[in-house]
């Protein structure tokens, strides 16, 4: 399996899921400046990772979309190349239009670090074949801007097409008010694009692949990555 | 001498800070010639209280400083401790009291920026940061907007830098009012053999400044951190620097990728007193000196002056010397990272500053007379009054389970929670224990061992005894991080004290300094990094004594340590240390008396060192052996609170049963050097009498199960009960 990982200026999650993709699929991921004008050729994936590029300034992922990399990301997303999007990797990834809707800042106004609750609501994808249809993981969010919002047309659309890949839920399941952290529509914690080749989220399963760290539940995500591409 | 010489008033000087006795002084290093205001600037900055430690450095002079795993101690910008495997911790704390009462997110933030900074410039990739904040009284009308401001200007740093924010401590008391302590602390990793250090050698070769423009922000910034506060201190708003965490974090991937290069010969960063500060002191230790040409100096604005180029305390800059011809090295790094990046000046073997503007000298300075001859006094001061000891009968003591729960969810007992879950306490993949244990646990990257961090004092045992109280706060970071199992390494102190100039507080921080140094000799931890904060009175009222002790303990085997929760139903809870009574306990300056009682009195528990010591060590072999699946050091609130956190942690209740009544001074008693552990019930006979054959007291004193903290035969009080008040408070705190 061949990855790539982009980095920006301000990105602090690059190491956290090249140590996680390395651990899980035994490949190194390609490290990948955004000054660069092209991708590696024959991606499986490339990871856009979570922290505050360019400082968050003017709209977590605004000024990160419009880097010299992001052309070449949309056209290999575009013919199928794997995606995934983690925290400020999911903004960027709704700022430069691979994925519907926008992350505003948290209903409370305050950074969120914690483990949260997640119900699987799409396994039938290349990132979640190896969870279960409502199956609760425990995976840690930490932001400042994870409130998911789209008109209510789009959220109509990703309802019907199945593209709701994860949402914020209790211990149980429940999906309701309580169990969400930071006020998304209808508790949507992870999106996916129409072939379900792109994958956006704000909790980091690559914070919790490592029995030392307190779990396990991000695992599957990439075994499910490297079952699909070997 | 062609210098400007806008003549300087007798008002510029008492404006600059300086004492008569002082300027007399600076007229003789100029060998009777009068400094030019850019000059008296320069003196004033560099003989502040903030950078020059003139009341305090006579005593910390005598803290133990030496240990054969100390790599470097105080004297640079963080102290260095080898870790084995060829690495190094590098690591220091540092004081924002001043501009974060005034400023509360940028004070905090830029708090936490500078310590970042301090580590490193020594080569070190930052791997956690931590702080200790004491706020005002619950209900002064600041306190609330201090907190949610420190909270998330600490934060909004850390989480943007990318560096884990692993715990530290928060408390409240009417001493802090106006003046709160902001203190942060980061520890990094380095290897051994690439760490930097400040001392400017080489006449000729280049001076490099990158990272930030300078700007008009921060100017005169350590001058106030010197001095009192009063109602005008909000017009020091100005004084107060602004952060850029996202230059921050592109300066650390700079550097790092530079001092991978072998193109470095001295590094400095820019914190208190900017650009003045950091020529004179890597001049000074490299016993050079240097032309620098303002002109090339990046700026924000056309029309800065030398004298607000020299004095600007603009956040995340740097400034280096380089091998010479290695300057395009350099320049295509930070290009890369869209710093700003400008050959300054050249080192010179005059053992002078020159400064040069539109190609006119602006400032000509000896540099070792300036920067070495700052005054140094002696300050007078008192011995604090002991205070009498508290007689454990000296209230009458209401039902345990009443006290228990207010305690909990007491200001400084209940759940930080709220504070936590705004830093990122995660990022960069390897924080083991997280915030709300007695230390925090990071993993040394790509390892299976750990640095166990934490940060404590007491005020409150400071005041009542200064130096029982010094000892105390060494000591207690010493049993929290044992409590991991770690093995306890080196402090940094962080002193917190008032007006110096009044004998009462000299003599506190004399009384806390002699404390510090006897329980770092008795521990084996030396002090590698400090800071001193003074002046921190406002109309007069001076805080609590506030020595802040960090440190930090190697765990050589991540499977071998401890955490506080209780772990299973039916294994046995077992009280290691202190005297052998049930019956007896230590209240003087205890939370109970303070806060159920209204009693701020009375001598603080005393520390036994040497006991601490064989105590400390025993539970450390308990851990490491994994003879003890559970250990908490019993601190603020006593047995019963340690008892009750345990509980919270592993939610599972405890049945208390040490065979006859537990009493409230017992309970809620603040003896020293105590741990609880449990251990499946077999076991328990052996623990004790292991500890009993090494001259420790130990017994069994309850059993973990059920939902409840409960006596034997006795009242109790769900474990449900405890978490709504524990975690309550804070939210509904900060929420009304």
């Amino acid at each position: 399996m061949k990855s790539a990982v982009i980095v920006f200026p301000g990105s602090n999650c690059d190491r956290d899921i090249a140590v996680t993709l390395t651990k899980v699929t035994g490949h190194k991921p390609e490290m990948v400046w955004h000054r660069d004008a092209t991708l590696p050729d024959g991606l499986d994936l490339v990871a856009v990772p979570g922290g505050f590029s360019y400082g968050d300034y003017l709209r977590s992922g605004a000024m990160a979309a419009n880097s010299p990399i992001i052309s070449d990301l949309k056209k290999k997303a575009e013919s199928g190349v794997l995606t995934l999007g983690i925290c400020n990797g999911f903004q960027i990834l709704t700022e430069c239009g691979l994925l519907p809707g926008a992350l505003i800042r948290n209903q409370d106004l305050k950074f969120v670090c914690r483990d949260v609750n997640l119900s699987v609501e799409q396994p039938d994808s290349v990132f979640t074949a190896q969870y279960k249809k409502s199956q609760v993981i425990r995976i840690p969010v930490a932001h400042h801007d994870g409130n998911y919002r789209a008109d209510d047309d789009t959220l109509q659309q990703l309802e019907d097409e199945g593209r709701v890949a994860f949402r914020y839920c209790d211990e149980n399941g429940n999906v309701d008010e309580d169990a969400n952290p930071n006020g998304s529509a209808l508790n949507i914690a992870g999106v996916l694009n129409s072939t379900k080749s792109v994958l956006g989220m704000m909790p980091h399963p690559e914070r919790l692949a490592d029995t030392r760290l307190g779990g396990q539940d991000g695992v599957p995500m990439f075994e499910s990555l490297l079952e699909r591409l070997s | 001498m062609t210098l400007p010489n806008e003549s300087i008033t007798k008002e510029d000087i008492t404006a600059h800070g300086l004492t008569e006795e002082e300027y007399e002084r600076v007229l003789e290093i100029l060998d009777g010639r009068e400094p030019n205001l850019i000059e008296l600037g320069i003196f004033s900055v560099m003989w502040s209280e903030h950078c020059s430690y003139k009341s305090s450095k006579k005593w910390l002079k005598t803290l133990p400083t030496e240990a054969p795993w100390v790599i470097c101690g105080p004297g640079e910008n963080a102290g260095v401790v080898d870790i084995g495997d060829g690495l190094a911790a590098i690591f220091k704390m540092e004081s924002h009291n001043h501009p974060s009462f005034i400023e509360p997110f940028q004070g905090a933030a830029t708090g936490v920026g500078g310590i970042l900074r301090d580590v490193f410039t020594m080569g070190a990739r930052p791997i956690a940061n931590m702080n200790a904040l004491r706020f005002g009284d619950i209900n002064h009308p600041k306190t609330k907007h201090l907190v949610a401001g420190v909270v998330s200007g600490i934060g909004g740093y850390g989480n943007c830098v990318g560096v884990p924010t692993v715990g530290g401590e928060v408390n409240f008391h009417s001493a802090y009012n106006g003046n709160i302590l902001v203190n942060a602390m980061t520890v990094g990793l380095a290897q051994q053999d690439r760490i930097f250090y400040s001392a400017a050698s080489g006449p000729g070769n280049p001076v490099i400044y990158v990272g930030s423009k300078t700007g008009k922000d921060g100017i005169h910034g350590a001058t106030m951190a010197s001095a009192e506060f009063d109602e005008d201190s909000e017009e020091k708003r100005p004084t107060v620097q602004v952060g850029d965490p996202f230059t921050e974090k592109l300066l650390i991937e700079a550097c790092l990728e530079l001092m991978a290069t072998d193109t470095i010969v001295a590094i400095q960063d820019m914190g208190a007193a900017g650009l003045t500060c950091s020529t004179f002191e890597m001049c000074s230790k490299g016993g050079t000196g240097i032309e620098m040409n303002l002109n090339a100096v990046p700026i924000r604005e056309a029309d800065m002056t030398p004298y607000e180029i020299m004095l600007s305390e603009s956040q995340e800059r740097m400034l280096m010397v380089l091998e010479p011809g290695k300057e395009h090295i350099a320049q295509a790094i930070f290009e890369k990272w869209e710093l700003a990046f400008a050959v300054v000046g050249t080192l010179t073997d005059s053992g002078r500053m020159v400064l040069l503007k539109d190609g006119k000298e602006v400032a000509d300075l000896p540099i070792d007379p300036l920067a070495e001859a700052s005054p140094e006094y002696d300050r007078p001061w008192v011995e604090t009054p002991k205070a009498d000891v508290v007689a454990p009968d000296c209230v009458a003591h209401g039902d345990w389970t009443e006290s228990l729960k207010k305690l909990i969810g007491a200001p400084d007992l209940a759940s930080r929670r709220w504070v936590w879950e705004q830093y990122d306490h995660m990022v960069m993949g390897d924080t083991v224990q997280c915030p709300g244990g007695d230390a925090a646990v990071v993993r040394i990257h790509d390892s299976e061992r750990g640095l166990a961090i934490t940060t404590d004092c007491t005020p409150r045992y400071v005041k009542a005894d200064p130096f029982e109280g010094g000892k105390q706060a060494v000591a207690e970071t010493w049993r929290n991080l044992t409590a991991t199992g770690a093995r306890p390494l080196a402090i940094t102190d962080n002193l917190n004290f008032g007006n110096p100039e009044k004998p009462p507080i000299m003599g506190q921080m004399v009384g806390a300094i002699k404390g510090i140094g006897e329980a770092c000799l008795a521990l084996d931890t030396p002090v590698v990094s400090g800071n001193v904060s003074l002046y921190n009175e406002t109309d007069g009222e001076p805080i609590l004594p506030t020595p802040t002790i960090g440190a930090i303990g190697i765990i050589d085997n991540l499977d071998q340590t401890a955490t506080v929760g209780f772990k299973a139903d039916g294994d046995a809870v077992i009280l290691i240390g202190g005297a052998d009574t049930v019956t007896d306990g230590w209240l003087g300056q205890s939370l109970y008396l303070r806060d159920l009682h209204s009693i701020e009195e009375g001598a603080p528990p005393p520390v036994d060192l040497a006991q601490e010591r064989v105590t400390g060590d025993a539970v450390r072999a308990l851990i490491t052996a994994e003879q003890v699946n559970a250990c908490h050091d019993v601190a603020d609130g006593g047995v019963a609170i340690a008892l009750a956190e345990m509980a919270l942690s592993g939610d599972i209740g405890v049945t208390i049963d040490t065979g006859s009544d537990a009493s409230a001074p017992w309970l809620f008693g603040e003896d020293q050097g105590r741990y609880l552990v449990t251990c499946g019930a077999d076991e328990a006979g052996d623990i004790v009498q292991a500890m009993t054959d090494a001259g420790i007291t130990a017994r069994q004193i309850g059993t973990t199960g059920g939902d409840a903290v409960s006596i034997a035969g006795g009242a109790s009080v769900s474990v449900k009960d405890l978490r709504d008040l524990h975690e309550g408070w804070f939210p509904s705190y900060m929420a009304a």
